[in-house]
């Protein structure tokens, strides 16, 4: 299996009129790669995808494919395929029409049409279907052959504008499986965007995390979870608790910093601010939810916090518990069950623990909405 | 009562469900069916002046129709050749005006129906406002065009292009022009409706499979506003052949209209019988041929109404 062909953007810049979609992006795309562009909806994502599929000409700045720069090429001449939100199946064609749409227009006979629309249906699980119409289909079967169509016209490189989207929650799960192993299968370059974290993750090799236009970090799933660069990225990848305060001293990877409610607390600065972080910056601690856990009453110390329990939910896999926190936003404690029991806590002050490699320290920033 | 029928009923009220259904009937019936029917039984009649009528002469006859084929019983043609070439040549210029109107309104309808903003409701109110002028003004404007001292001929002559005027009304060109124009908007808006609602990723998506723009048209966006441009030539090619307004004003003086034909008969010679007989011979043939040709293209009736 080839290595792939990558996608770089340089300094890549977006406008409409006066509106900045996508600010002066950098990314590079390994060949063969599972790449995701996660975001919130208006974050710039699709802009992005529309300008490496051609649709769109990027305002300044380069996209290159295999290293080749695709100024003034068309989508039609660019060696990406792109799978529709919406899928875009042709209604009125035949499914097996659908899926080799390319070749036909590479003036392929019928007969080896055939063969190859065969070929992809067994691929995709569907053998048997391609005279039915889109239609007669359901959702996730014409996700399947959506990304058959493209991949018959053999790009290089597939793009995938959250394609499912429109799934219901078990079926996207499960497709999320499947597009992983399709894409091992073909060995191509996948670029996915979506704004459900849940699929980026599972998914991706590497993630850029996008917000309002600008990328806040490229990295893969794991450091993105464990290792946030910004509050954004902290905040809109997996649930998490935010302290805000001032940096009191900075300790090496660690710093000390003095929040707005809950004390002094100690904090790891991350990877990327490390060096870069000083006494009396403005910064944001988090501390996932499961990685405070209760601590013994009248425990005191630079990684404990108290706080009044508002109110506790039991969710099944976990023990959830709500408290007063920072700026009017809860802490939220999660409790893994695991058989034990569990005592109401709620108008109690309970003082709660981490442990400092759990506790990510970032420049104050912008919070991903909620 | 059949289930449909008593569902409307019960929908609108027994009283006003009937009214309704009443007014229907009174236009379909009424206005409609009785009057061709008349029409029908006109068409097989000889033409008696008024007191004969009733007589023992008014009897069920073929000669209407037979006149159209074979002319004046003991003419000196085998066939009506005159009336018969006017016949024809009404139909194959419907179809030509028809085809005219696809290729001049399809890129219209396409433009209008994917592209988004303000300006395509101003350009839509530019295409209708012209019908509020009526027909025979349209015309004649239309004349004032292409007239051997008109505005087109004097611009054409005075730029060079040609040293003598080009006669537009004896070519035809203006009547083409005249019934091109005055259906226009019957064959932008069905196309425009149908087009409007074709998804644009259809469209992208064909694009980058590699189509060229040709391509798209041809296997995505036509297959899909078949029933739009079924239904806007239907129109087209009806009205056309039903014209008569613009082929009296437009037409050369050589190249009458079947619809002509059929006002002379009603009109000048009085002889209604003998234009029932065209008018029916018309509409059956207009008919019959609108259908084989949407078997051709494998419309159904229902995608018309779309």
């Amino acid at each position: 299996m080839s290595a792939g062909v990558g996608v770089d953007l340089e300094n890549l810049w977006i406008r409409f009129g006066d509106f900045v979609a996508v600010r002066d992006a950098n990314v590079n795309i390994n060949g063969g790669d599972f790449f995701s562009f996660l975001g919130p909806s208006g974050c710039g994502k699709t802009t992005i995808l529309r300008a490496v599929s051609g649709f769109l000409e990027p305002s300044e700045g380069n996209v290159l494919i295999g290293g080749n720069n695709m100024k003034g090429i068309g989508p039609n001449k660019r060696p990406t395929a792109l799978i529709f939100q919406n899928l875009a199946l042709f209604p009125l064609m035949k499914v097996w029409e659908n899926i080799t749409f390319s070749m036909e227009i590479k003036g392929a006979s019928s007969a080896e049409r055939r063969k190859r629309a065969d070929e992809l249906l067994e691929m995709i699980a569907l053998p048997d279907q391609g005279d039915k119409l889109p239609s007669e289909l359901s959702g996730g079967q014409r996700q399947r052959v959506a990304i058959a169509r493209a991949l018959c016209a053999e790009p290089d490189v597939l793009l995938l504008d959250e394609p499912l989207s429109a799934l219901d929650l078990k079926l996207r799960q499960h497709m999320r499986t499947e597009l992983r192993e399709i894409q091992k299968r073909v060995g191509i370059t996948f670029i996915y965007i979506t704004h459900d974290q849940g699929e980026a993750l599972t998914m991706s090799d590497n993630i850029a995390v996008m917000r309002a236009g600008v990328i806040d970090q490229i990295a893969d799933g794991k450091t993105i979870y464990n290792d946030p660069a910004t509050a954004f990225a902290a905040s809109f990848v997996g649930e998490n608790n935010v302290f805000r305060g001032k940096i009191k001293r900075v300790m090496g990877n660690e710093a000390l910093i003095a929040t707005n409610r809950s004390g002094d607390l100690v904090a790891r600065i991350s990877t990327a601010n490390q060096g870069k972080m000083k006494e009396g910056d403005d910064a944001m601690m988090f501390i996932r939810p499961e990685a405070l856990a209760i601590a013994p009453d009248g425990a005191t110390g630079d990684h404990f916090v108290t706080a009044r329990v508002n109110h506790e939910e039991f969710e099944g896999n976990a023990f959830n518990i709500f408290t007063e926190g920072d700026g009017g936003k809860e802490i939220k404690v999660s409790l893994p069950n695991l058989g034990q029991s569990f005592e109401d806590h709620t108008g109690q002050i309970i003082t709660l623990e981490y442990e400092t490699r759990n506790a990510v320290l970032v420049p104050a920033g912008e919070l991903a909405a909620e | 009562m059949p289930g449909f029928l008593k569902e409307f009923l019960n929908r609108n009220g027994t009283g006003m469900g009937l009214a309704i259904l009443g007014l229907v009937l009174f236009w379909t019936i009424g206005l409609i069916i009785l009057p061709q029917l008349s029409m029908l039984d006109f068409s097989f009649r000889p033409n008696l002046p008024p007191p004969e009528i009733g007589g023992p002469k008014d009897v069920y006859t073929l000669e209407n129709y037979r006149y159209l084929v074979f002319g004046p019983e003991g003419g000196s043609q085998d066939y009506n050749t005159v009336d018969l070439r006017v016949f024809f040549r009404t139909l194959v210029a419907a179809v030509c005006v028809t085809i005219f109107n696809l290729i001049l309104c399809y890129p219209i309808a396409y433009y209008l129906g994917q592209t988004k903003g303000n300006h395509i409701r101003i350009f839509a109110i530019m295409l209708i406002i012209p019908y509020w002028i009526n027909e025979i003004l349209r015309a004649f404007a239309l004349r004032i065009i292409f007239g051997e001292t008109g505005v087109l001929n004097t611009m054409l002559v005075g730029m060079g292009v040609w040293d003598t005027p080009f006669d537009f009304i004896r070519n035809d060109i203006a009547l083409y022009a005249g019934l091109g124009y005055a259906y226009i908007l019957l064959m932008i808006f069905p196309m425009y409706n149908v087009i409007e609602s074709l998804d644009k990723n259809q469209i992208e998506a064909a694009r980058d499979l590699g189509a060229p723009w040709w391509r798209i048209h041809w296997r995505v966006v036509i297959p899909y506003a078949k029933p739009g441009i079924s239904s806007g030539c239907t129109m087209v090619f009806m009205l056309s052949a039903g014209a008569l307004a613009a082929p009296q004003i437009l037409g050369g003086p050589s190249s009458l209209w079947f619809t002509q034909l059929i006002y002379q008969q009603f009109n000048d010679n009085n002889d209604w019988p003998q234009g029932a007989a065209y008018a029916i011979v018309l509409l059956v043939t207009c008919i019959l041929f609108v259908l084989a040709v949407m078997r051709l293209f494998k419309v159904n009736m229902g995608d018309i109404g779309k």
